[in-house]
């Protein structure tokens, strides 16, 4: 215990805030805090890249194909000499993106669905967790390219080639994935909501929709910040299974996943092709799983650490 | 005068799998304005159930008001819409809960706690919130209160929450304050405090108190009229020194008998005596009266007919056979 023991004497009033307190007890998780450096670190590289590293995507350059890391390519070249560095940094952002986009999705999905079903006392509840249940059941993967053949030429159609995969993408993985945040939602609703403050609030005539956005959510908030981080990456990785399939984005759009698919006829002969892009799913899944683990410990107040 | 508040044979059943649990079954209690009225009895003797009826904060299934009036300045609470339930609460009829270590919403700072019920039923803005905010906690005495009122529940004892809870019950000026057995959960000094600050509240505010509490000794100190109660029913009601000098039903002599005393006896030691037994389960009771099983003074009839409530002495009102005209 580091100057926190009621012993202390302190000389100057500190005003404690839950969210202070949660800071302090994040940066005591070592490697929680080299994940968020690495993932900042990454989303600071996708942001800021294409102003400091000036290469097209789409320059060929017959001349230099299938070449290893150099001064002038940085992370080598493919097979039609375009440079790996601009293409991972274009990359990078659209699999980022469709990572956050999905967890928001999942996670505001299951919030609601699992809220709905935490408040209800009757069949509305049970209904709802038949529902979960069902969608955990279906197998994933063949009803993904099912939905994704089925709506891919619509979508395209009204939002363009890159827009309306984003948008099929991002639906598809994140509704695919609200069922464990749904229960987790439902759990914490269900112990909740029978809180003395709850009931208290109740007593100061707070409606229901006021006990639940006021008093319940923010306290049932921390394991839904923790699932989302785990979804972030699982929806990186899924996005990189779609388009390692074929499935995903158009073939000239160079997500991580993309950039893997176009790589695995080369292992043998160019393998930094795909090391690049696969270390960069890796660093950003296992950084973002260490964000959650340091938020886990972080946000859990009766654990005093 | 019409009453603040009239109950008028109040049944609060809770559907059960073992059957229906009759937790308040046929209650009669008033409470005139500016008045504190003690309820007392064990626990499991349906003195919360009452209390949460009246704000209707049962949880309905699997409880249900099943008959009754609650009328609240000649207007019957029972049949209003949650809606309207909720301008009631805070605002006309406030609560002091039990525990005020759980209470509180531990996310929320308790400005923002005391502020709400002001700002949803004065409509008052965030900035003349926190003024009225800070003005409670100074009232309730707690120390710096303009540096304290960012502050959370977790930095606060709990005795200042209680203090906190308090003011969140007293914000809006109610007419009422039901406070739910207030110092259970408190050390004997800080309930002595606790307890003189509802009384300096309700003179400040002239509010009606409805204590409810098992300690006789906090009932004898703060209220004006006691209703006894025993198993979902109103056994006794009198004023506070008509019951503690003269305890008619053999429910309350215990109680009285129970509490350990200094000025009787003369200084010389002596046991404590104790009710035996414990409260009924409320699942299909027996005919007659609840306490035959325990009471000293059971007779073939108590446990026959059920002794209805009767005036003994001007204002003291008492169910027991015993001395009773057949």
């Amino acid at each position: 215990m580091d100057g926190l023991t009621l012993a202390s004497p302190s000389a100057e009033r500190r005003t404690y805030s839950p969210w202070r307190e949660t800071w302090r007890r994040y940066r005591r998780h070592k490697l929680a805090v080299v994940g968020a450096f690495l993932l900042l670190a990454l989303v600071a590289a996708v942001v800021l890249g294409p102003f400091l590293w000036r290469v097209a995507i789409d320059d060929i350059d017959f001349a230099a194909t299938l070449q290893g890391p150099s001064l002038a390519h940085p992370f080598g070249t493919d097979d039609l000499g375009q440079d790996l560095l601009a293409r991972m940094i274009y990359g990078g952002r659209i699999s980022l993106a469709v990572g956050l986009a999905a967890m928001m999705v999942s996670v505001i999905v299951g919030t609601l669905i699992g809220a709905l079903a935490g408040m209800s006392r009757g069949a509305l509840g049970h209904a709802l967790m038949w529902l979960t249940d069902l969608f955990l059941s279906l197998p994933q993967l063949p009803l993904l390219l099912l939905l994704i053949y089925l709506f891919r030429d619509g979508l395209k159609a009204v939002f363009g080639p890159e827009g309306g995969i984003f948008i099929l993408v991002v639906l598809v993985i994140g509704g695919l994935r609200w069922m464990p945040v749904a229960r987790l939602v439902r759990a914490q609703f269900l112990s909740l909501r029978e809180k003395e403050f709850v009931e208290a609030a109740r007593a100061l005539g707070a409606s229901q929709a006021r006990q639940v956005i006021r008093h319940i959510l923010p306290n049932a908030l921390g394991p839904v910040i923790i699932a989302g981080t785990i979804d972030v990456a699982a929806a990186i990785i899924a996005e990189s299974t779609l388009s390692f399939l074929g499935l995903g984005f158009p073939p000239d759009t160079p997500t991580w996943g993309r950039l893997l698919y176009d790589a695995k006829d080369y292992l043998d002969i160019a393998a930094h092709w795909a090391l690049f892009p696969g270390g960069a799913i890796f660093i950003a899944v296992v950084s973002i799983n260490f964000v959650g683990d340091g938020l886990r410990d972080a946000l859990d107040a009766r654990k005093v650490i | 005068m019409a009453p603040l508040l009239e109950i008028k044979g109040l049944k609060t059943h809770f559907a059960t799998d073992d059957g229906i649990v009759r937790a308040v079954d046929g209650v009669d209690i008033t409470i005139d304005k500016g008045e504190t009225l003690g309820v007392v009895g064990e626990s499991g003797c349906g003195k919360t159930v009452t209390a949460m009826s009246i704000l209707k904060l049962i949880a309905m299934p699997p409880g249900r008001i099943v008959e009754g009036q609650i009328m609240f300045e000649g207007r019957d609470l029972v049949p209003l819409a949650s809606r309207e339930m909720d301008e009631v609460r805070a605002k006309q009829i406030g609560f002091i809960f039990q525990e005020p270590m759980t209470s509180l919403n531990p996310v929320l700072s308790i400005g923002e706690q005391i502020a709400e019920s002001l700002r949803r039923h004065e409509g008052l803005s965030r900035n003349d919130a926190l003024d009225r905010t800070v003005e409670m906690l100074k009232l309730v005495q707690i120390p710096n209160a303009g540096g304290r009122v960012h502050d959370y529940p977790h930095q606060f004892s709990g005795g200042m929450r209680q203090r906190v809870m308090i003011a969140i019950a007293l914000a809006c000026k109610p007419k009422l304050v039901i406070a739910d057995e207030p110092t259970t959960a408190l050390d004997v000094t800080i309930q002595a405090q606790i307890l003189d600050l509802l009384q300096d509240m309700k003179e400040r505010f002239g509010m009606a108190v409805m204590l409810i509490t098992h300690a006789m000794g906090v009932v004898a100190e703060t209220a004006q009229r006691v209703v006894v109660m025993y198993a979902g029913k109103v056994v006794e009601e009198a004023g506070v020194d008509s019951l503690f000098e003269d305890p008619r039903h053999p429910y309350t002599q215990g109680l009285i008998r129970s509490i350990p005393r200094i000025d009787l006896n003369g200084g010389q030691k002596i046991r404590l005596e104790a009710i035996g037994g414990s409260v009924p389960i409320l699942i299909n009771p027996p005919p007659g009266c609840r306490f035959a099983p325990r009471c000293r003074h059971a007779m073939s009839v108590c446990t026959v007919n059920e002794p209805v409530l009767r005036e003994v002495a001007p204002g003291h009102r008492m169910a027991c056979h015993l001395g009773a005209t057949p």
